[in-house]
């Protein structure tokens, strides 16, 4: 491992873990909309959800207190985060728990298999946690010779098909019934041939598959929702009881968490149990939700480690605008009721984080490596139309940050001297505008356009560059006059001079 | 391992701009206490758990040794923790039915759990408004193991144990105990977002409301 400078905020290491896809996302996204199974399965899910969420949202009288609330408390956290850090390590040491720090994904999928190994167990069950995924725990492990079993039905099924997941919330929502029968029936040994396709059956005999293995499991692995500073607490909130199965049967428990994870105060989590299950699955409180605070003699696992993660979290801390990507408490709800998220689904995003967050956690996580990063093309994956800021239980200006993120991009561009479209058109455009003799020849030149459009009222191709525009949209035809012709022949003379703005 | 720690350490300094050891302030307008009254409440309550595929029994105390004994009529055997009052212990030997009891005389293993039909327990609070149970592992409720592993969870709740909100819930626990939040049975929505009640958890949760 190199590192130049000892304390300075670092991104995600390239080359592990899932942070970064292989193709820039409108590449991406040309094959995703071309899967009409996979735009069919998200458009109800993510209607379903919409509408779930708006019902129970609307039952608190006091939402928006609860959001400003959640997205004060966050602040604070970051304000204050190596202090809290220090508190919930002490906390968590005082109950008989083990803290360990990684700087990035490699040294903790290394602190993890260390853990397992130690135990013996050659077979640990998951629960569903996004920083598992982000840092590749599961490949790490399988390249030390120990199999991860994933117990969310869901991750069940994306591990199975060897597959990717495509929702933070529901990651096997681009599969359908008779699939994931065809998939069970490939990977599980013990499924009876006549399986059938229905939900229940198929739901019912992964309890069958799953449950002999959470009853001899002797290392479970988890995420955390929230840990309380104040009294070491981790939280897990979930809805099949895989999660308590994780959490209680084994012998020992190990937890990766990033950094951002804490809450001060147990108090606070009085605010975010409001917020989280209402805006992540739309419901009033989720099935299960499971605190443990390090060990109970007795009780659950009697040896717990857990592991605070950076990858890249500092870097994302260090951009003041762009840390409030940091508060995002992962519910999703801001992918449900995206334009784009909704037509391309997660897997066009290329990192485990998907839809409006996704597009301004992952480049702050991983920084952008130059022309043609994948991670780069994310923080375009945008109408800004700002439905994610506006469903936020934690407010974050997402739009704002994508413009932030937009900005730097093209800077970057500019300061690679890269030859880029975008730099290129505006140049153009700010040339053409400067004078009212060139802008009044353009306005003309473009009525060549009503040629191309003039069956159907809109211009469907058009020759590159214009292309780079109508591959992905229309383009309404030119009027057949422009506002200044039609103001001389209204008025018969041409406006003020230097009169933009103009007066009723 | 303790390089790593200062090194993290280090870097967040580094990237926060101004480290402060003040807090932020913290709005806190939302609702902490509830205009509820007490049989509004629980008619919330119940209303809720019906609502989550929950079953929900009415009775007072002197009803209380039969609805156990009716809620747990197709149950051959059930496990309970040490600490469950003896009225309800008599109620769940009713009949021909095995009862385990918890660490008498010893702890019970995850394949012994797995044998056993129901569990019975008490609770520490629940929540009118989101439907939940909280237990918090103390003698009348049991390790975690024993609510989980079993198929049939019978839960007993008392009038005064349900609170309105989430928040006035919280104070009345002790965070550090281990704490098991239950809004109904275990479900999942993971194909084609089909609701599915009774995956890992218990597949079936009575609930047996004592005013």
């Amino acid at each position: 491992m190199t590192h130049t400078f000892l304390g300075l905020p670092a991104y995600a290491p390239e080359g592990v873990g899932n942070l970064r896809g292989d193709e820039t996302f409108p590449h991406a996204a040309r094959s995703a909309l071309k899967n009409t199974q996979l735009r069919r399965n998200l458009g109800i899910a993510t209607s379903t959800i919409r509408a779930k969420r708006a019902a129970v949202v609307g039952e608190l009288p006091d939402w928006e207190q609860l959001r400003d609330a959640g997205a004060a408390i966050k602040a604070d956290v970051m304000a204050r985060l190596p202090e809290l850090l220090e508190q919930l390590e002490a906390a968590v040491t005082a109950r008989g728990g083990v803290v360990h720090w990684a700087r990035d994904a490699d040294e903790a999928n290394r602190i993890v298999i260390e853990l397992v190994q130690a135990t013996g167990a050659r077979e640990v069950v998951k629960v569903k946690s996004m920083a598992t995924q982000e840092i590749g725990l599961n490949e790490a492990l399988e390249a030390a010779g120990i199999s991860p079993v994933e117990t969310d039905l869901a991750e069940l099924i994306v591990q199975l098909g060897h597959d990717k997941p495509s929702h933070i919330l529901v990651p096997a929502i681009h599969r359908n019934r008779s699939e994931i029968r065809e998939t069970f029936l490939r990977e599980m040994p013990d499924v009876p041939d006549d399986l059938s396709d229905e939900p229940r059956v198929l739901a019912m005999a992964a309890r069958a598959h799953l449950r002999r293995k959470f009853l001899s499991a002797k290392v479970g692995i988890s995420g955390a929702n929230f840990a309380v500073a104040e009294t070491g607490t981790l939280t897990v909130l979930e809805s099949e009881g895989n999660g308590r199965m994780c959490l209680t049967l084994p012998e020992t428990l190990i937890t990766v968490m990033g950094i951002e994870k804490l809450v001060p105060t147990w108090r606070d989590l009085e605010v975010f149990l409001q917020l989280l299950p209402r805006s992540s699955t739309g419901e009033r409180m989720n099935p299960y939700t499971s605190m443990w605070t390090g060990v109970t003699p007795g009780d659950g696992p009697q040896s717990f480690h857990l592991v605070l993660l950076d990858n890249g979290r500092t870097a994302a801390l260090s951009d003041e605008v762009g840390r409030a990507a940091l508060h995002c408490i992962r519910c999703s709800a801001c992918l449900n009721v995206c334009p784009i998220y909704e037509r391309t689904g997660g897997n066009a995003y290329g990192s485990v984080y998907p839809g409006p967050i996704g597009a301004i956690l992952s480049p702050q996580l991983t920084g952008i490596r130059g022309h043609g990063d994948p991670n780069s093309s994310l923080p375009f994956a945008s109408t800004l139309c700002g439905a994610c800021y506006a469903v936020c239980p934690v407010k974050i200006d997402i739009p704002s940050i994508l413009v932030h993120l937009r900005a730097q991009t093209v800077d970057h561009a500019r300061a690679e001297r890269l030859p880029n479209a975008e730099l290129l058109s505006m140049k153009a455009v700010g040339w053409t505008m400067r004078s009212p003799l060139r802008f009044g020849r353009a306005e003309r030149l473009l009525r060549i356009g009503r040629l191309l459009g003039w069956r159907r009222g809109r211009i469907s191709a058009l020759p590159w560059p214009g292309s780079a525009w109508t591959t992905s949209r229309d383009l309404a035809v030119p009027p057949k006059e422009t506002f200044r012709e039609w103001w001389l022949r209204e008025r018969g003379q041409p406006g003020p001079p230097g009169d933009v703005g103009g007066s009723p | 391992m303790s390089a790593a720690r200062d090194e993290v350490l280090a870097r967040i300094r580094a990237a926060i701009s101004a480290p402060t050891q003040a807090h932020l302030p913290v709005p806190r307008e939302y609702r902490t206490s509830t205009t509820l009254g007490a049989d509004e409440a629980i008619e919330l309550f119940v209303d809720r758990l019906v609502d989550y595929k929950a079953t929900v029994h009415r009775t007072d105390s002197a009803g209380l040794s039969s609805t156990l004994s009716s809620v747990l009529n197709s149950d051959k055997s059930v496990v309970i923790p040490p600490g469950i009052p003896a009225q309800w212990r008599t109620a769940c030997t009713d009949g021909v039915r095995l009862v385990l009891v918890d660490g008498d005389p010893a702890p019970l293993t995850a394949g012994q759990l797995d044998e056993v039909g129901a569990v019975v327990t008490a609770c520490r609070v629940a929540i009118a408004e989101t439907g939940t149970i909280v237990l918090d592992a103390a003698p009348d409720q049991g390790r975690r193991i024993l609510t989980l592993v079993p198929d049939h969870h019978v839960v007993v709740v008392f009038a005064e144990q349900v609170v309105a909100s989430v928040p006035e819930s919280l104070i009345r626990l002790e965070p550090t105990r281990p704490l098991t939040f239950i809004s109904g049975p275990s479900a999942t929505s993971d194909i084609e977002f089909k609701r599915v009640e009774g995956v890992h958890g218990p597949r079936v949760l009575d609930v047996i409301v004592v005013s």
